[in-house]
Order: structure tokens, then C-alpha cells, then sequence
């Protein structure tokens, strides 16, 4: 590793696109644009507007982790007379090519962090199968790179810097894109986001502009609201266990809940799936598509039993996961990167900020 | 470090203190195992074994995957109907017996009325096995109780016929069996053997009395009553539907057991089997990976989300 790859670099606005075109040659560009009120990320293409900061209103989760993707699909072969006669041929899809997620928050990239260990079978190192690794994910994991713009100021929604981020966090980013005067400063942070300047409008950085992305950096920083003390926050663990029975607690704070799942949909690590055929009777293809466990079929059993058939059980579980139980699998880290999506895109105004420090404070009077 | 400086750094590309560090992600190699990919199998017998009940005897169509395929008692796996879906049931034949692997199935839901209509030499997906097993080295030496309702006999199925294929590693073993009726009972094949047989204690219970029926009638914690188990160096295996559960493990505890003997197996909901897509835990464990098999020592330490 040359310190040279790890110089950054400086691109004006106008160079932008065709930048990113050139890289488009290589790999799937997935950029942000803006349709209607919401900024979603789509391939790279005419008029994308990419010369302004858009903060996307989804996740890039679905770039590694599509909405809905064919585990394998199969074919009968011989007589198509019943459901399982005949000889069945299964097919593996062919994977895609690499891609590169231009415009991520570092939120974003960060939570593809708390994604990795689940899909790389950390979760089960105990279990006797032996480890279950994810070769979907991997792969486009390891086929993916991330260019992350700088958040200029945060919301009052934002709280990355509670969970271990901030606004120009590098953590899980390739390249990291400051916005300055006139274009871009290119920090890479990675060989793979180095590889990604080798093009002749990708020029050597002036040390004042790099001065000038650490000042914004710094201010970025600055306009975040108060966190909690450190260390606090890492008592949810045990309150969240402590209040498990809390019925009355839990109730509280799932009243307003609307069971719609937007925060699931919307949230960087969210990632449970669900796993459904479809199928013509003679081929068809097993999917695996985003699940939401606000929905109260996501636990619901053949014979009619349902551990988490109220809401409060749902909600319980969705913050139990990300405060208390991912961390316990691993090595303490929350599955939670503070993009405050979840809060924003609520409909009824769920504050899972809320529902934490209020868990903390509620054990720590039992 | 300030923020400033720290901000600095990053601009500069270099790495914050926490976390992994920038651009580090899992390696990936292209040969690795896809977990979501079914073994095709042949269905080779299917046995009615009530009116919901039916038991598969399945065997892997690759040849070698069949004579190297290796499980625990109590470990489960996932039958796949193609197109139609997956579900989780135990291996409930021993680890000892493989000429097949036996399945039995109630017929609850899509994927278990598409299996019902399977017949011998249909083709079904198996990925397995899945999940831990009995801590049947810990229980060497003891005296064994299964306690057993409705279509949780097939969990303890696989351990009890282990257990009677490694008799001499066990102490005395009982067996009580309950259903609603004599309909309701499964694998009524084996009930004679199972009642004869020297090494084994069975008793066999049905809710309400039914003509013709010459065992005992009441509810399975009564009958556990009755039959009192010591609890001295024993070890209690159930399995069952939640309610009959749930007043088995008082009977048990009643009797004097403690939670370190008691050992049952659960289930939930199940998609992908190895502990990923996230539906079937409770707190942090995942009853796919973690289980299915818990003892209720475990359990109470658990939060309580059955």
C-alpha cells in the first residue's frame, strides 16, 4: 500500500459525471436522485443532478441486499404431472458485476458494517452446523465499492454520533467525497477507493483544500445535537432485558405505532428476510425479499401460535435486536448506525432515541 | 483526539480509531457453500400415521451426500416443496438407522398440505441438518423420562431410538406418550414393540376415554404424577404442544426436578435456518442456531417469548 494511492484528490463539478461515466464502464454506479419528495438511489444516468448534496431518503441496503433476489430457481424435468414427480434441476443465479454506491451518507456505510458479521455467519460460530455463510451477499459485498459524500450539517434526526459515527466518518467507505468550492475533495480511504481516481480529471488535492474539508467536517460535527454521556448508552443492554415483562412500558411506547414497517424498510441495518416460492407448476424460482418484524405475520406459526402477535411484543423486538441482543452476539456493537430514518419516516412519530434512554432510565429506578 | 483533528484525519483518508477500519469488509471466495441450496431427495415410503400425521421416509438422491450425510439426534431440517415452500421438522430416525431419513409431518399450513400429497418416488429439497441436538453424552448414565404429546413423540423418537441402539450408555428408560385419541397417535407401527420390549417402560395416555382402548386416560402431567419419576440422576426429555408443556414442566417440577434435567425443543417460525433472517429468536438466541433444543435451565434464563 503506497502512501501515493491514498493522496487525495480533487474533482470540480463539471468533471463529475463524466467521472462517474467512465467509472459506469467498469461497474453498476447506483447514485441519488430525486423523484417527487423522496432522493433514492438508481443507476447512473442523464440529469441526476449530481453536482448538489442530496441526502437519500432510503438506504442503499438494497444494492448488497436486494428487495427481493432469486435464491435459485428450478425446473422440472420428465412428466409434468404432479407437484413432485419428475426430476428437479436447480439453478444458482449468475452473479452480478461490481457496482459502486456514489453519494452514500457515512451513515450508510457504516451500517453495512453491523450487515457483514450476520451474512458472514459470526452469529452462529457456536452453532453445531458450523458456520453459515451468506455467499449472495458476499460476494456483491466484496464486488462493492462506496463513495461517501460528507454530511454538511445534521437533522435533528441524526444521531450517528451516538452509535460510533459522524458526519465524514471512513468507517466502511472506499472514498470519501467533501464537498468544496467548485467540486469535490476525494479522500480515499481504501486501495479499492484509491483505484478509483486513476482518471486524468481526478487532480492532486491542494493541502488548503483538504484544510477546507476538515474545517467542514469539523462543523458538520458541530451541528449535532448533545449525546448522551458516553458509555451510557451501552446500558441498554441490560435495561432492555431488565424491562422484558414491562408490559405497561412497552405499551407506552408502542402506542402510536402504526405496525407499517416504514422504519424497517428505511433502516441501513435492518436486514431480515423472508423466503417464498413462485412458481408456474413446472419452474419457478425461490425468492428472498426484505421482511419487516413490525409485521405481525412476520412470527405468525402454521398452527395459529404467535409469540409476537401485539405490537408492543413487535416493537420490543425491533429495538431489543438493535440495543440489546445484536450486541450481545457482537462483541457489544449496537445494529444501529443513527441515521434517524427511522424517526424521520414515521408516520406517528416513533423516536427509537426515545424508547432507549427512556429504557435505561426506566431500569435504573426498578 | 478533537473532533477537529479527527475530522482532519478523515479528510485526509486515513482511519478513525473505532470499528473495523475503513473499506474492511468480509472476504469472499467464490467456491463458498450456499446454505439456501436443497439436497434433492426422494420420498421412498410415507406412512399415514393419524388423520393430520403423515411420516416420509426420504432418501438423498446424490448417492455419496447420502452415505456421508451425518446428524445429531434432535437436530432438524428443512423440507422444500418447489414452489410452494420450506418448513422445518426434525430428522426424527436415530443417527444410528440410515438406510432413510424419517420426517413426520402434521398438516398445518401450505407447505405441510402440498407434502401430505406427496408419494413414494416424488422429489422433495432437504437442507439439513440444521440446529444443535440432546445433550445425550451428558445423559450417559442416567435414567432417561420422555414425556411426549401429540407430534412432539417425533422429536423424542430420534433420541429414544438412539438411546435403545446405545441401551448399555443409559440407565432405566421410561416413556410416556400422550394424544387426544387412538386416531391421534403416531407411529402406532412401532407402540407394540415400544410396549414389550424389556428395556423400555412405555405408557400410553389419551385424553378421554375410547372404546377398545386398553392404556391409561388423562391428561399427560396427571399421568406424569402418577407415575412419580425420581428425579434422582434422571433426566426429563418433553416435547409437545405449549399448553401441555407448560403443565408437564410444573408436574416435573413438583416431582423434584431441577431445571438442569429437564430438557425440551422448541419451535418457531423459520425461514432461512442459520440464524440470519431474524424471525425466530428470543432476545439473543436464535432457536434455529441455538436450538431447537433448550433446557428449561436455559429457558428461564431467556426472556420469556414462547
Amino acid at each position: 500500500m503506497s502512501d501515493r494511492s491514498f493522496t487525495p484528490a480533487f474533482i470540480s463539478f463539471k468533471a463529475l459525471s463524466g467521472w462517474l461515466r467512465a467509472l459506469a464502464q467498469k461497474a453498476t454506479v447506483h447514485a441519488p436522485r430525486r423523484e417527487g419528495r423522496a432522493v433514492v438511489y438508481r443507476e447512473l444516468g442523464d440529469g441526476q443532478g449530481l453536482e448538489s448534496f442530496l441526502r437519500p431518503t432510503e438506504s442503499a441496503k438494497h444494492v448488497l441486499f436486494p428487495r427481493s433476489e432469486a435464491l435459485f430457481s428450478f425446473q422440472r424435468q420428465g412428466e409434468a404431472a404432479g407437484a413432485a414427480s419428475g426430476k428437479i434441476r436447480l439453478q444458482e443465479p449468475e452473479g452480478e458485476g461490481p457496482a459502486i454506491i456514489f453519494g452514500a451518507l457515512s451513515c450508510d456505510a457504516r451500517g453495512f458494517l453491523s450487515f457483514d458479521p450476520v451474512y458472514d455467519g459470526c452469529g452462529t460460530a457456536q452453532a453445531v452446523g458450523g458456520i453459515a455463510k451468506d455467499p449472495y451477499y458476499l460476494r456483491r459485498r466484496a464486488n462493492t465499492s462506496i463513495i461517501v459524500r460528507a454530511c454538511k450539517s445534521a437533522l435533528n434526526t441524526c444521531f450517528c454520533h451516538w452509535v460510533g459515527g459522524g458526519p465524514a466518518s471512513t468507517e466502511g467507505a472506499d472514498l470519501l467525497a467533501t464537498d468544496l468550492e467548485g467540486g469535490l475533495l476525494l479522500s480515499p480511504c481504501s486501495e479499492a477507493g484509491a483505484a478509483l481516481l486513476e482518471h486524468p480529471d481526478c487532480v492532486p488535492a491542494l493541502p488548503e483544500q483538504i484544510a477546507a474539508a476538515a474545517a467542514l467536517h469539523a462543523a458538520a460535527e458541530r451541528s449535532l445535537g448533545e449525546a448522551p454521556p458516553a458509555g451510557e448508552l451501552a446500558a441498554s443492554r441490560a435495561a432492555l432485558l431488565a424491562l422484558f415483562e414491562n408490559s405497561e412500558f412497552w405499551q407506552r411506547q408502542s402506542a402510536q405505532c402504526l405496525s407499517c414497517g416504514a422504519c424497517t424498510y428505511l433502516c441501513p441495518t435492518c436486514y431480515c428476510f423472508n423466503i417464498t416460492d413462485e412458481s408456474n407448476g413446472i419452474a419457478g424460482a425461490r425468492l428472498r425479499s426484505w421482511d419487516s418484524c413490525m409485521s405481525a405475520l412476520f412470527t405468525l406459526e402454521a398452527s395459529g401460535h404467535n409469540p409476537r402477535a401485539a405490537k408492543a411484543a413487535r416493537l420490543k423486538n425491533r429495538v431489543g435486536h438493535k440495543f440489546s441482543y445484536y450486541p450481545a452476539i457482537h462483541e457489544g456493537r449496537f445494529s444501529c448506525c443513527g441515521c434517524g430514518r427511522c424517526i424521520k419516516s414515521c408516520p406517528s412519530s416513533v423516536d427509537i432515541r426515545k424508547i432507549v434512554l427512556a429504557a435505561i432510565k426506566e431500569a435504573a429506578h426498578v | 483526539m478533537s473532533k477537529a483533528q479527527s475530522a482532519a484525519q478523515s479528510a485526509a483518508g486515513t482511519a478513525p480509531g473505532k470499528g473495523p477500519g475503513p473499506g474492511a469488509r468480509p472476504a469472499f471466495a467464490g467456491d463458498l457453500p450456499n446454505p439456501y441450496l436443497p439436497m434433492p431427495a426422494t420420498v421412498i415410503e410415507v406412512i399415514n400415521e393419524s388423520p393430520s400425521i403423515k411420516t416420509f421416509r426420504l432418501v438423498l438422491n446424490d448417492e455419496r451426500a447420502m452415505r456421508d450425510f451425518h446428524f445429531e439426534p434432535g437436530q432438524v431440517g428443512q423440507l422444500s416443496m418447489f414452489g410452494v415452500g420450506e418448513s422445518t421438522f426434525v430428522i426424527n430416525s436415530p443417527p444410528t438407522r440410515k438406510d432413510y431419513l424419517q420426517f413426520s409431518v402434521m398438516k398445518a399450513g401450505e407447505n405441510t398440505a402440498a407434502l401430505h400429497g406427496l408419494s413414494a418416488g416424488d422429489t422433495v429439497g432437504v437442507r439439513a441438518p440444521l440446529g444443535n441436538f440432546f445433550p445425550y453424552e451428558s445423559m450417559k448414565g442416567k435414567d432417561i423420562v420422555f414425556i411426549g404429546g401429540g407430534i412432539g413423540m417425533a422429536p423424542l423418537r430420534t433420541l429414544l431410538l438412539f438411546m435403545l441402539d446405545t441401551r448399555k450408555d443409559y440407565g432405566r428408560i421410561r416413556l410416556l406418550y400422550g394424544a387426544r385419541s387412538p386416531q391421534d397417535m403416531a407411529f402406532s407401527a412401532e407402540l407394540p414393540d415400544w410396549l414389550v420390549r424389556g428395556d423400555l417402560e412405555t405408557v400410553l395416555t389419551i385424553d378421554r376415554e375410547a372404546e377398545g382402548w386398553e392404556h391409561k386416560v388423562g391428561l399427560i402431567p396427571n399421568v406424569l404424577l402418577e407415575m412419580a419419576p425420581a428425579p434422582e440422576n434422571c433426566v426429563a426429555v418433553t416435547c409437545g404442544p405449549p399448553i401441555m408443556i407448560k403443565f408437564t414442566l410444573q408436574a416435573l417440577e413438583k416431582l423434584g426436578f431441577a431445571p438442569e434435567q429437564i430438557v425440551t425443543t422448541l419451535e418457531k417460525r423459520m425461514k432461512c435456518g442459520i440464524g440470519i433472517c431474524g424471525r425466530c429468536n428470543i432476545g439473543d438466541k436464535y432457536v434455529c442456531v441455538d436450538g431447537p433444543v433448550f433446557t428449561l435451565a436455559q429457558l428461564k434464563g431467556m426472556p420469556n417469548e414462547l
